[in-house]
């Protein structure tokens, strides 16, 4: 396992370094061109500088920039026990040291991406139209073709390479802008300096820059992109091996590619970071060279024809059984791992036929608990009502049986403390905490905080701290005792 | 005096060597220790959540005695368990309780419809999965382990220092590949 990480740490070091000199030389044409006489080296300072801030930036706000802009919301265990259970089951089966944080986007487009500069700080956002459609199995295999990034330490990677990407174009774009707005202006000023010589030699290097200003940004980004589909590739590998079910993450891939949704909140920048491309319409001709993705029916057909194991060997000769031909996809050191991986009978649960109603209400459901709202159930007659956060009365009447219903306001209040209370007991586990409240049932229970404040817990409150609201005491609290 | 130097440089190298062994013999066996608690933890998880489960079907199950009886039996035996072999074997033999468990369910619409157990269904699946996740990366370890403690020459240094090879949390392959008999008369 380490093997690989090694691998791509070379990789992309070789990668940095033909992308920097693109980049550099870009830099040097382009000064010599604007400024003849040594604006070549202001022209690479410049280039370097535009390039570091946006490093800069990419490595301390990227990812929050791309889960802000994305829509993606934190969520607490009660919102979707079973997406954080399958996120926990990959950190243990991938043998990260950290759980990753989980994110849900309000979006009925199924898809899912993994971010973060560390595998200690890294995040997984899954669209809500995602956990609508997928049964547990499939969305194992999302989850782990996701940590498989993260365990591979692709994120930081592709981000790297994005930003050197992005320097390139954005250079080269503004440079061919300012030609096309300022023509002759440079021109003019060479005549009145009176030396021919240079003039003509500035000639060639204007047009030496002008070709290598088109070229470069052309260059990287099929650079770019043959990687991305590379690492596609690895990480539906070695998610096939964290779950040994091929299967799993095949027809998920199927369910998704069968989506007509578009993902509205993704675009150019964003689009390599999710699990298959999230614009759908565009770019479709040019399918091989200028795709993020390989082709999802492509990666269904490897994935399916991983018979013999799991492990890495298998799904290399499945992907050479699918092209018909002997090329390697994976990188020698992932091969080298000979010890046979067997693939995992399905487990006993089968969720057949969740219908299309029945998975709209669960999307409806998700996107609730998202924006917290607040789940209760009737007594009378056991309807699951949906209670809105801005909802200020205490009690009303069953739509249905007609029976008052309480509401917990104190609840309501703390659903959006508890949210940032999880995030820090994630981070400081080690950190002592205030009080301990140890539950009694999975019921409705009330308690009192030391400061006095009585504090209703829910059945489905699972998260394991919670702040008081009034003296923002940190209570932990632990399960029932048995 | 040549003779000194090399016979001193031969210990240190020596000694190096014996530093260097027993070392790597300690990482190992601290990872060993280090993976098996993470299953711990999961064992007990699902030792935690069975007697709800029993609790929850009891209700409904009113002819399956026999079954419930045998999980919460399968479970106080996996929980006095001492050593890794004797605890992978009573295990073993709870997640085979656990299964067959599962498959009476199917007869009961009610109990399926039923919240409370439907999230307790999901915790129990979830705990086996992560069981059978850590369950690998342990004895990969222990594959590790045992291979630097039986290879020369750390074996050597192994035997000095009473290093013992550590047990396989191994699966009771028969109990998991029996299907479980389904008995739909009363």
């Amino acid at each position: 396992m380490w093997e690989l990480i090694r691998a791509n740490r070379r990789k992309s070091i070789a990668l940095f370094i033909v992308m920097g000199l693109m980049l550099m030389v870009l830099g040097y044409l382009i000064g010599e061109a604007y400024w003849p006489r040594g604006g070549g080296v202001g022209g690479l300072a410049v280039a370097l500088l535009v390039w570091g801030i946006w490093s800069l930036v990419g490595y301390f706000a990227g990812d929050s920039i791309l889960l802000k802009s994305s829509g993606a919301k934190q969520v607490t265990p009660d919102v979707h026990p079973q997406l954080f259970n399958v996120v926990e089951e990959m950190k243990i089966a991938s043998g990260l040291s950290h759980m990753p944080k989980v994110y849900i986007i309000d979006s009925p487009a199924p898809n899912a991406f993994a971010i973060g500069r560390t595998p200690e700080k890294c995040s997984i956002a899954v669209t809500a139209g995602l956990l609508a459609i997928l049964n547990r199995d499939e969305l194992q295999g999302v989850v782990a073709h996701e940590t498989a990034h993260i365990h591979n330490r692709d994120i930081q990677f592709m981000t790297y390479a994005g930003i050197m990407l992005g320097t390139v174009v954005l250079i080269s774009h503004m440079f061919l802008r300012s030609l096309w707005f300022s023509g002759g202006r440079s021109s003019r000023y060479r005549s009145r300096s009176g030396n021919r010589n240079s003039g003509q030699g500035q000639a060639i290097v204007m047009v030496v820059a002008i070709v290598f200003a088109i070229l470069a940004p052309i260059m990287a980004r099929l650079l770019y992109l043959a990687i991305s589909r590379r690492r596609e590739y690895l990480a539906d590998a070695s998610g096939a091996r964290f779950t040994r079910y091929p299967e799993g993450l095949a027809s998920a891939l199927e369910k998704i590619s069968g989506s007509k949704e578009d993902l509205k909140t993704a675009n150019k920048v964003t689009a390599p970071m999710y699990i298959v491309n999230p614009l759908k319409g565009k770019g479709k001709k040019l399918a091989n060279l200028s795709s993020t993705h390989p082709p999802i029916t492509e990666r269904i057909r490897i994935l399916r024809s991983m018979a013999g194991g799991a492990g890495y060997a298998d799904y290399q000769s499945a992907y050479e059984k699918v092209h018909g031909k002997k090329s390697s996809v994976l990188p020698q050191s992932a091969l080298a791992d000979k010890s046979a991986v067997p693939v995992l009978i399905p487990g006993q649960e089968e969720m057949a036929g969740a219908g299309q109603k029945s998975s709209r209400r669960e999307f409806g459901d998700v996107v609730r608990a998202v924006n917290q709202y607040l789940f209760l159930f009737c007594a009378g007659c056991g309807l699951k009502i949906k209670v809105p956060p801005e909802f200020k009365k205490k009690q009303f009447p069953c739509p249905r049986c007609k029976t008052q219903i309480e509401v917990p306001l104190a609840e309501m209040a703390t659903v959006g403390a508890v949210l940032e209370s999880v995030d820090q007991g994630r981070q400081e586990t080690q950190k002592d905490y205030d009080m301990v409240y140890r539950r009694k049932r999975s019921e409705w229970e009330s308690f009192r905080c030391n400061c006095g404040k009585t504090i209703q817990l829910s059945p489905h409150f699972s998260g394991n701290y919670l702040d008081c609201s009034n003296c923002r005491r940190k209570i932990k609290i632990e399960l029932p005792q048995i | 005096m040549l003779g000194y130097i090399i016979v001193i440089g031969l210990i240190i190298v020596a000694a190096m060597f014996v530093i260097g062994a027993y070392n790597s013999l300690v990482r190992l066996r601290n990872q060993v220790k280090n993976s098996w608690s993470q299953i711990d933890v999961q064992l007990k998880r699902r030792h935690d959540l069975i007697p709800n489960l029993v609790e929850t079907a009891k209700g409904y199950m009113k002819h399956e005695r026999e079954t419930l009886e045998n999980i919460t039996e399968a479970r106080s035996k996996a929980m006095g368990a001492d050593s890794v072999k004797e605890a992978s074997k009573a295990e073993s033999e709870l997640s085979g309780a656990v299964s067959k468990f599962f498959v009476v369910v199917e007869n009961y619409p009610d109990l399926k419809a039923n919240q409370n157990f439907l999230s307790l269904q999901e915790e129990l699946t979830s705990t086996e999965n992560k069981i059978a996740f850590a369950r690998q990366s342990y004895n990969d370890q222990v594959l590790f382990f045992n291979n630097k403690i039986q290879m020369f020459p750390s074996n050597v240094i192994a035997g000095m220092f009473n290093f013992k090879e550590a047990d396989y949390f191994e699966v009771e392959t028969q109990a998991e590949r029996d299907v479980p008999k389904v008995d739909f008369g009363d």
